[in-house]
């Protein structure tokens, strides 16, 4: 049996009308523009299932462009979206698809930066406003968002990870999940590593400074705070 | 930990000599850790949306990203005051205030799902409209939504609020039986009425289907928040009148959930069944979705 806090049953604060195909689209957009990270300027969202049927409907393209632009689920502004991205001169594209055997409600992001950069990302919006993100540039990841995380991407030695559990050790920040994949042994590998607390600037900037670490991530939770 | 069951809550309420609203706030201070303040705070900023929710289309014409629906709230509202009602003022504004959060959360506005957004309408307007009659303070407010929310807590353990899982008795019912528990309880009632309410609440929707007309949390549900705001305040009165009900609340949760499994899952929020098949409903639906 599960357990409940009050404010699952009385909760989320959301922008209507629905929690997986609003609240959720904006949360898996928001991640997906921080692990994008950059000046984003143009994204092409790929709907399936559910999302690609009714997605209009439901203002779940604005939600995702919301998301995009770092505004979180309760913000009054989602509904005018599309319309601060076009000032914003980023470019969004809507394209119902078939993504194959993934949860009903699920988006791949190809997000392209002011640099040309192109980031993918893929997850779903698994109900109440809960999601998972599952693939980034191909690669196989798992997290929810709901704690701080750092995603890696980092050559596949050994000690690179003691090294990143040192430094959060170092800074008293408990690390609640980690999760290591890779395509074989000593290529690049991604982890995704979630934590209690908050990772603090001094274990980011440490993190960093790794040599074997090519580039990292740290995505904040969305929390809902007062209003 | 929350307990499991409505009869260990009557106990436990019993033997602390407490409320249903205290013993709520008492597990969620132990559960997530943070001082009695802070719960408080929350609950207290989430109230303010509700406010926000249950006013705003009753003062401007809302219409829903669709335009299915919209409007009725300000409809409502005028004809209130109006003196013409055949129930009175406090039901039709309870009723403008339910319909008033469904139009807000279909049009894309804050709401508070309660427990989802598809029944975002009755819990605020019960507890506004018991709590204006009432003369309730803020704090009274809050302490009926803890009320509701520990009454939640027990529907979500052994059944579910999900619609898509149990249909709309799951949703609008629940909604509706959490806020008739908690104004039982602003009303002075003890927390064995509580329970007593939303027993005869759920009873009385047992069986309700999920079947939205395009997908759209808009037809029927937003009427439905009206149906379960009315029942819920029409049930408090009853339960202190002292009228009890034969089956206990832990029963009557049982059985939703079981009546909810054996739904076909074309009532369960597909769209498949009941109302969203209607002719007129796929005719809707098809204009909605035109290219």
């Amino acid at each position: 049996m599960r357990n409940y806090s009050v404010f699952d049953i009385i909760g989320p604060i959301m922008i209507g009308p629905s929690s997986s195909h609003t609240a959720g689209a904006a949360r898996l957009a928001k991640v997906a523009a921080a692990i994008s990270g950059g000046k984003i300027v143009r994204v092409e969202f790929h709907l399936h299932g559910s999302f690609a049927e009714t997605y209009r409907g439901h203002g779940t393209d604005k939600a995702l462009v919301a998301g995009i632009l770092n505004m979180d689920p309760w913000d009054e502004n989602l509904k005018n979206s599309i319309k601060i991205a076009n000032e914003r001169g980023i470019g969004v594209t809507f394209i119902p698809t078939d993504l194959g055997e993934v949860h009903p409600n699920t988006v791949k992001f190809i997000i392209t930066k002011d640099d040309g950069n192109v980031t993918q990302v893929s997850g779903s919006s698994i109900g109440g406003g809960n999601i998972f993100i599952f693939d980034i540039d191909g690669q196989e990841v798992e997290f929810t968002g709901e704690r701080p995380t750092i995603l890696t991407k980092h050559q596949d030695l050994p000690g690179v990870i003691s090294k990143i559990s040192s430094i959060l050790y170092q800074e008293n920040i408990n690390i609640a999940n980690m999760r290591v994949y890779r395509k074989g042994k000593g290529k690049m590998a991604t982890m995704a590593l979630e934590t209690d607390t908050q990772v603090t600037e001094e274990a980011m900037g440490k993190i960093k400074n790794i040599k074997e670490i090519e580039n990292v991530k740290f995505i904040n939770p969305i929390v809902e705070g007062v209003i | 930990m929350f307990v499991s069951t409505g009869k260990e809550l009557l106990e436990i309420c019993k033997e602390k000599n407490i409320p249903i609203w205290e013993y709520t706030i008492r597990e969620e201070i132990e559960a997530v850790e943070v001082p009695r303040e802070k719960v408080i705070e929350r609950m207290k900023s989430t109230l303010h949306v509700m406010m926000n929710s249950s006013t705003y289309a009753q003062d401007n014409i809302v219409k829903s990203v669709s335009g299915l629906i919209g409007g009725d709230a300000y409809k409502i509202r005028k004809y209130a005051e109006s003196g013409k009602t055949l129930t009175g003022e406090f039901m039709n504004k309870a009723m403008a205030r339910a319909i008033s959060s469904s139009e807000v959360n279909a049009a894309m506005g804050r709401i508070v799902a309660c427990p989802t957004a598809g029944s975002c309408g009755i819990l605020p307007a019960v507890i506004i409209s018991a709590g204006e009659k009432l003369n309730s303070s803020e704090d009274q407010l809050i302490q009926g939504l803890f009320t509701a929310a520990g009454v939640g807590i027990l529907i979500a353990k052994n059944a579910t609020l999900a619609g898509a899982e149990g249909g709309c008795q799951a949703e609008c019912g629940s909604a509706a039986a959490m806020a008739s528990a908690a104004v039982v309880e602003m009303m002075g009632g003890t927390p064995e009425q509580a329970l007593t309410a939303a027993a005869i609440v759920i009873k009385n929707i047992l069986g309700l289907v999920c079947d939205p007309v395009a997908g759209l949390v808009e037809v029927p549900c937003a009427k439905r928040n009206i149906a379960g705001t009315v029942s819920a305040l029409t049930t408090a009165d009853l339960v202190m009148s002292g009228v009890y009900s034969k089956i206990p609340f832990d029963e009557v949760v049982w059985a939703m959930y079981k009546v909810g499994r054996q739904m076909p899952a074309e009532l369960r929020e597909t769209s498949q069944g009941g109302i969203a098949i209607t002719p007129t409903a796929l005719k809707l639906k098809k204009e909605i979705f035109k290219e």
